[in-house]
């Protein structure tokens, strides 16, 4: 079966392209712009794992290694689109629009976190695994139904897979021809659990032959390939042809998040010599200087940009005012009940309004 | 209770946790460990720490993220001879597999007069203040204690937690067994090495009192007994402090006589008030002892709102000055 699903790829490891067609209709600009974006979510998630360690934020989630995979595919969405991001996918919606101060919020425990940008249809992420599978085909079928030609685009790990929702979701979006792309990143583990472990299948794709859906398998770290295949799939959704299952193979470098300790049950080792072949950015860079279009002061003007940015959305997050616990009550329900309104009382009644 | 000859060591109640399953690994060959991370990590709290070295993977399993599938899986295995015990990650994450719980692990008995049974222990971390990621705060041990057919175990404290899970991994119906996430290494006690047990269904006097009986669970326990203890310092209150420790059933017998010995009662817990466990506790006290009483019932919980993310969870859950004021209400009616 894993014949019938070769990895896709345009770049190779060595910066090579291995399919030149595919580049008729990419710029060396927008190959730099993919490489902006890649370089200003690895330096926020970098920055997030040490706010992390000085106790600025709470226990977070890294990416790192998964930035083509989360920003090829986000790119490749229109405006007025909706993503569905878990936990880890904060590249994504960082390219889609979040707001950087509220990522940061996010992590700080504030609920202002999950709220993106006036007109960004960006779903709080998924926690409960495979949850947001479902949102996601029940967004593009209401848009579906209202006769717009929005699409969703909702992430998940190859540990979602075992899931029901992941089953149910992709059989409404088969049944239902719903607008939906499913953007698997798999990435090896699911926390401690390798990929043999989690499925007897060799690829995620396949899964989807059974829901008789289009459903492809690219190299996750090559950026141009996620664009490309995740353009095609938005653009089959677009066009009332069904939904498409993408799986990106990828690779994330660091533990699955900052509580938890990864040479328990992986080689570290390994995971750092993979630098070397698959890290995303770094293939981009390789295939820049091949045309001559690498510029180290490019480089250094875009890191020092990319700083600024980062710098100021901190300083918004430290300076945000405290959280109000009104938040709390306020939106439970549209009106609060009176058993909310009682207790909103009482607590003022003992604790204050501070 | 300890006997002198009994060697003992201190512990934090994950290790307790961990030594009870040890010791049932150990003991029962049809004893087996289900769940996500559980096995080669040794579980994300470190729960099943060096049992997969030990037991190896046929007995320490890790699954494939599902927990229907874990707990699906656990009555088969437990209809057909093992004694599974199901670790849920996180308490919150336990709505997918909450149809198999309901629906199977529950009634299996019932519906099939007996002829299967499911002596299935279910293990999740569970409780807020440890300002973890949404959803992995959730207090819902009100769900559980709504199901007819499994009992529902709290420990507080490492020998507690190592008595209550011999016993319900002994116990032939289904058990919830809940671990409070902010108790796993915040106190240690002294835990008896080898087997021992404690009645599910039996609540633990923490602190004897004249004044008010203050009855509570999980990490609730903590802060009580701190609160209590500055309150009896600062007024003339005396407290009695009740740690249930078995949510379903309900220990009659100790709630009945401590009411009727004090003639007040507050009851603190995390979870939401409405549809609150506190409320079968506000019943129990209600048909047994009315006429004891010299005051309103007092409750003090979080509220009827989804357990914050962690800027918010302090106001969350319920403070000392809260519980204190609960009290001093019932002293003062
Ligand atoms: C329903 C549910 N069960 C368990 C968890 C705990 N948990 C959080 S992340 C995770 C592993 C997810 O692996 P995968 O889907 O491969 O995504 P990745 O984290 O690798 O991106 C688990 C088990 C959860 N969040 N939700």
């Amino acid at each position: 079966m894993i014949e019938d699903f070769p990895m896709q790829q345009i770049i190779n490891e060595d910066g090579a392209i291995v399919d030149s067609d595919a580049m008729n209709d990419i710029s060396t600009e927008q190959v730099k712009s993919f490489y902006y974006q890649m370089l200003r979510a690895r330096m926020l998630d970098k920055k997030c794992v040490n706010l992390q360690r000085q106790g600025k934020i709470g226990t977070y989630v890294p990416y790192e290694g998964q930035e083509a995979a989360q920003i090829g595919s986000a790119v490749a969405l229109g405006e007025g689109d909706w993503i569905f991001p878990t936990y880890r996918d904060h590249a994504a919606t960082l390219t889609f629009g979040h707001s950087m101060r509220n990522l940061l919020l996010n992590w700080r425990g504030r609920p202002e976190g999950n709220v993106p940008p006036e007109g960004v249809n960006i779903f709080p992420p998924g926690i409960p695994i495979a949850s947001q599978l479902l949102h996601a085909t029940g967004a593009a079928w209401a848009e579906k139904k209202h006769g717009s030609d929005r699409v969703s685009l909702v992430y998940f790990g190859d540990g979602a897979t075992s899931e029901g929702d992941f089953h149910e979701a992709l059989n409404f979006g088969s049944v239902f021809n719903i607008p939906t792309v499913f953007f698997n990143q798999n990435n090896g583990y699911a926390i401690s659990v390798p990929m043999k472990r989690q499925m007897k299948t060799k690829t995620i794709a396949q899964k989807g032959l059974a829901y008789d859906m289009n459903c492809l398998r690219i190299d996750g770290n090559d950026v141009l390939a996620v664009y490309a295949a995740t353009k095609e799939s938005v653009d089959r959704a677009r066009a009332n042809q069904g939904p498409t299952l993408i799986e990106a193979v990828t690779w994330r470098y660091g533990a699955h998040t900052t509580a938890d300790d990864a040479s328990k049950y992986r080689d570290q080792n390994e995971s750092e010599t993979r630098r070397e072949t698959t890290d995303p950015l770094l293939r981009v860079q390789r295939y820049l200087q091949t045309q001559n279009a690498w510029n180290e002061d490019w480089l250094k003007t875009i890191e020092e940009d990319i700083t600024d940015e980062i710098e100021t959305a901190i300083a918004e997050m430290e300076a945000y005012p405290e959280p109000d616990l009104r938040q709390l009550f306020d939106y439970v329900y549209d009106r609060p009940t009176w058993t909310i309104q009682e207790q909103v009382n009482q607590h003022l009644a003992v604790q204050g309004e501070e | 209770m300890v006997s002198p000859a009994v060697n003992t060591k201190k512990m934090t109640m994950i290790e307790g946790v961990r030594n009870a399953m040890d010791e049932m690994l150990k003991e029962n060959e049809d004893v087996i460990i289900l769940g996500e991370d559980i096995g080669v990590n040794g579980g994300v709290f470190r729960a099943t720490e060096g049992l997969h070295e030990k037991y190896g993977e046929e007995r320490i399993i890790d699954t494939p993220i599902s927990e229907s599938g874990i707990i699906g899986n656990s009555i088969g295995l437990a209809a057909n001879g093992f004694r599974p015990i199901a670790e849920i990650q996180f308490l919150g994450f336990i709505y997918p597999g909450f149809n198999q719980l309901m629906t199977h692990a529950t009634r299996l008995r019932q519906r099939s007069l007996g002829r299967f049974t499911v002596p299935l222990v279910v293990r999740a971390p569970y409780g807020a203040g440890v300002r973890a990621p949404e959803i992995h705060s959730d207090s819902v041990e009100s769900l559980f204690t709504h199901m007819p057919g499994i009992k529902v175990v709290v420990p507080s404290n490492a020998y507690d937690a190592k008595g209550l899970l011999i016993t319900s991994i002994d116990d032939p119906d289904p058990v919830m067994f809940l671990e409070p996430l902010r108790c796993y290494r915040s106190n240690r006690t002294e835990v008896p090495d080898g087997k021992y047990t404690i009645d599910i269904g039996r609540a633990s006097v923490l602190k004897q009192g004249d004044d008010i009986s203050v009855f509570t669970w999980g990490a609730m326990v903590m802060d009580t007994m701190k609160a209590i203890e500055k309150l009896e310092e600062e007024q003339n209150i005396s407290c009695e402090v009740i740690d249930l420790r078995t949510l379903y059933p309900l220990d009659k017998e100790t709630i009945t006589a401590s009411v009727q010995k004090t003639g007040r009662a507050a009851i603190v817990h995390e979870a939401p008030a409405t549809g609150g466990v506190s409320n079968d506790v506000i019943s129990l006290i209600n048909d047994t002892s009315f006429l004891y009483l010299r005051a309103p019932i007092q409750r003090v919980t979080g509220f009827d709102t989804p357990v914050p993310v962690y800027s918010l969870e302090q106001d969350y859950l319920p403070s000392a000055a809260k519980i204190k004021a609960a009290i001093v209400n019932a002293v003062n009616f």
